[in-house]
């Protein structure tokens, strides 16, 4: 069967490049980066060189790069190890559509007993800078606005919230994990003083990530252990996904004109050709700032995870923020925020390509799609009462 | 991903018995769009009374649609009665099973059939009569506690599993909690005295025991449904059985045999008894 991946939100190929780069230091060159001995002394080297590579694509000094090992750890990092260095302050500022990576971190800060607000979207996904202005105060110590959404890819003003938050002396983190290799990303230009990126979502291997963290920035360590990383994150150097992830980041710099030109009208392509095809469809999100890569759609009257097994059938990945498909029994977190109807809640799709995406995949999904709509409509008893009371039936 | 078996899968990428009957003699629909799922049944009976067609349309997950078309399946040639006491175990066990957060497709499956009956005969199944536990999903105290008596259930995750009770904002979980130990320690009350260890019998008794099981316990159930039972033989821990009557030709002999029959052999007799039909 053929496989159509078009989940690469979720995770992405690695690249063969990458592969390829980081095949000596599972054989070879296994020394320890933190050794005195040659073995080990040339391993740091290259492992510097990765976070050169790395630096160079976030537009960020090397000494500002701190391997983690995932997305997650870098968002609990940068959260907890800032909340660490005030420990006077007491409020905590998020989004209501944060990944799990930081919204279960901001219910845990609940619990334990910080203010945390939880800024709203409107019906586009989009925040409101006003209610962005207002929330922050001097007790204020932490801004955790994610850059990008990974079920809608609507992306936000990152920039914009910086300056208000830094005209109040107030740190600001952000979930990259997203937006890394989709959009430029400059921390040189940036108010942005924590980012967070994941390997995994740019073709490099699942167990890698980054936390970006600004020059003079308050920090302290998560992982409490010895000196590497410059003691902001104990633990021996993931050596080989170290430098595959330099690798996938040199790549993702050079592709980044693709992503934004040819993956965008891939994207663009199968959205037009979903409306074209399929009646009664909604896009989630905001059209206009979104991911080049992204595309959220609700299919009314039909239910995701069913569409999602049914594509899987003909060998199509994609993914749903449907309740059934997370074994919660509520639609994602991120359609309630945005407040999608009841109609088109459960029946969600998001397609994420990537520069692998071909002309031909998007065509194969457009075949396939709509006679898979129409057959779950069929058996939908809501299909048949809305075209009755639209008078079609 | 979930781990559906064959049957589920086939069921729902091949569902029987999509529709809506026109004139249909009961129909009965739970659930919503706002819930993320919903079924409408409708059946028709024959001049026996015994249901000839049963319809479904059904939006939801991948579970829901093969609970439904299994449904179908299942009370189709049933005699109203013989439907009433369709569990939602059954349905489930007729799918090979289903992933237990998604035992609440099968409840669904029972409710609507019931609403159908009720449709059928005349009487409303009132949600007003009983409380509403959780309100995200609109589950009542009488839902909740059929779901606990009928699966045994022990937990308010479980609970949320099969009924969606508990499974948006949270706040009713002390409530289901309360429910739960209510009933268990009704259900614990109402168990009949545990019985004796069974003992190794030797091939004469395991015989007899057969026999008298099968007179005392199983035939009179099947009598009482208009079919019966004949022993053809036992070899070692298999028991060869033939169904007469209207059991020879139900839709459902294969689950009453495997799991009525067999239950019970397995009760009184031994855990070991195997039971296979033999075919006139």
């Amino acid at each position: 069967m053929k496989t159509v991946y078009v989940d690469n939100n979720a995770t992405t190929k690695v690249a063969p490049e990458v592969m390829e780069v980081m095949q000596p230091y599972f054989s070879d060159l296994y020394g320890n980066p933190s050794s005195m001995h040659f073995f080990g002394g040339q391993v740091q080297r290259n492992v510097n060189e990765a976070r050169d590579q790395v630096a160079d694509f976030l537009g960020a000094d090397p000494s500002e790069i701190v391997f983690t090992s995932c997305g997650t750890e870098s968002d609990n990092a940068g959260i907890l190890g800032t909340l660490d260095s005030y420990p006077e302050k007491r409020h905590f500022v998020t989004t209501r559509v944060e990944h799990p990576a930081v919204g279960n971190v901001s219910t845990y800060l609940g619990r334990k007993g910080y203010r945390v607000t939880e800024l709203r979207v409107d019906r586009e996904g989009r925040l409101d800078l006003d209610e962005v202005r207002e929330s922050v105060n001097e007790g204020t110590v932490l801004v955790s606005v994610m850059h990008a959404n990974n079920e809608t890819g609507v992306v936000f003003p990152i920039e914009e919230i910086g300056e208000i938050v830094k005209a109040k002396g107030i740190p600001l983190h952000t979930d990259a994990v997203q937006t890394a290799g989709k959009i430029p990303l400059n921390m040189k230009k940036s108010t942005v003083d924590m980012l967070s990126m994941s390997g995994h979502k740019l073709h490099a291997p699942k167990g890698i990530g980054v936390l970006y963290i600004r020059k003079g920035t308050k920090f302290s360590p998560f992982l409490i252990g010895g000196h590497q990383e410059k003691g902001r994150r104990g633990g021996t150097e993931n050596v080989p996904y170290i430098i595959g992830l330099g690798k996938a980041c040199e790549l993702a710099k050079r592709h980044l004109g693709d992503e934004n030109t040819r993956v965008k009208a891939l994207r663009d392509y199968l959205e037009k050709r979903i409306f074209e095809t399929i009646p009664n469809v909604l896009v989630n999100g905001d059209r206009v700032n979104r991911l080049p890569n992204t595309l959220s759609v609700s299919f009314e009257y039909v239910e995701g995870e069913s569409i999602l097994l049914l594509l899987s059938d003909l060998g199509i990945c994609a993914s749903s923020g449907s309740a059934c498909t997370s074994g919660s029994l509520e639609p994602s977190h991120v359609l309630r925020a945005m407040g999608v109807p009841f109609t088109a809640a459960h029946g969600s799709i998001r397609f994420s390509l990537s520069i692998y995406s071909t002309q031909e995949e998007m065509d194969y999904i457009i075949e396939h799609l709509p006679p898979i709509i129409q057959k779950l409509r069929d058996i939908s008893p809501f299909w048949n009462d809305y075209l009755k009371a639209q008078g079609k039936k | 991903m979930w781990d559906y078996t064959e049957k589920v899968k086939d069921h729902f990428l091949n569902p029987r018995n999509v529709g809506e009957i026109e004139d249909a003699d009961g129909m009965g629909e739970v659930g919503s769009l706002a819930c993320g799922d919903a079924l409408r049944l409708s059946f028709k009976l024959d001049e026996k009374k015994r249901i000839r067609e049963a319809r479904f349309k059904t939006f939801g997950c991948a579970s829901a649609i093969a609970s439904s078309s299994a449904l179908t399946e299942i009370i189709k040639g049933m005699t109203l009665d013989e439907a009433e006491r369709v569990s939602n175990q059954d349905i489930a066990k007729y799918l090979g099973g289903l992933p237990e957060e998604k035992m609440h497709c099968s409840v669904m499956g029972r409710e609507a059939l019931e609403v159908a009956i009720a449709n059928y005969r005349g009487q409303k199944v009132k949600k007003e009569d009983f409380e509403v536990v959780c309100n995200c999903f609109g589950v009542t105290d009488r839902e909740i506690i059929k779901a606990i008596r009928e699966n045994d259930l022990k937990t308010v995750e479980q609970v949320t599993y099969y009924t969606k009770a508990g499974g948006g904002c949270g706040q009713c979980h002390p409530k289901i909690e309360g429910l739960i130990e209510k009933i268990r320690s009704e259900m614990e009350k109402e168990r009949p005295p545990a019985r004796a260890e069974k003992k190794k019998l030797t091939n004469i008794q395991k015989i007899k025991l057969i026999e008298e099981t099968l007179g005392r316990e199983i035939i009179p159930a099947l009598k009482a449904d208009g079919g019966d039972l004949d022993l053809i033989d036992i070899e070692g821990n298999k028991v060869y059985v033939a169904l007469r009557g209207s059991c020879s030709f139900c839709p459902s002999a294969e689950l009453t045999l495997k799991q009525y029959v067999e239950t019970k052999l397995k009760e009184f007799v031994s855990d070991e008894i195997v039971v296979e039909e033999v075919r006139p």
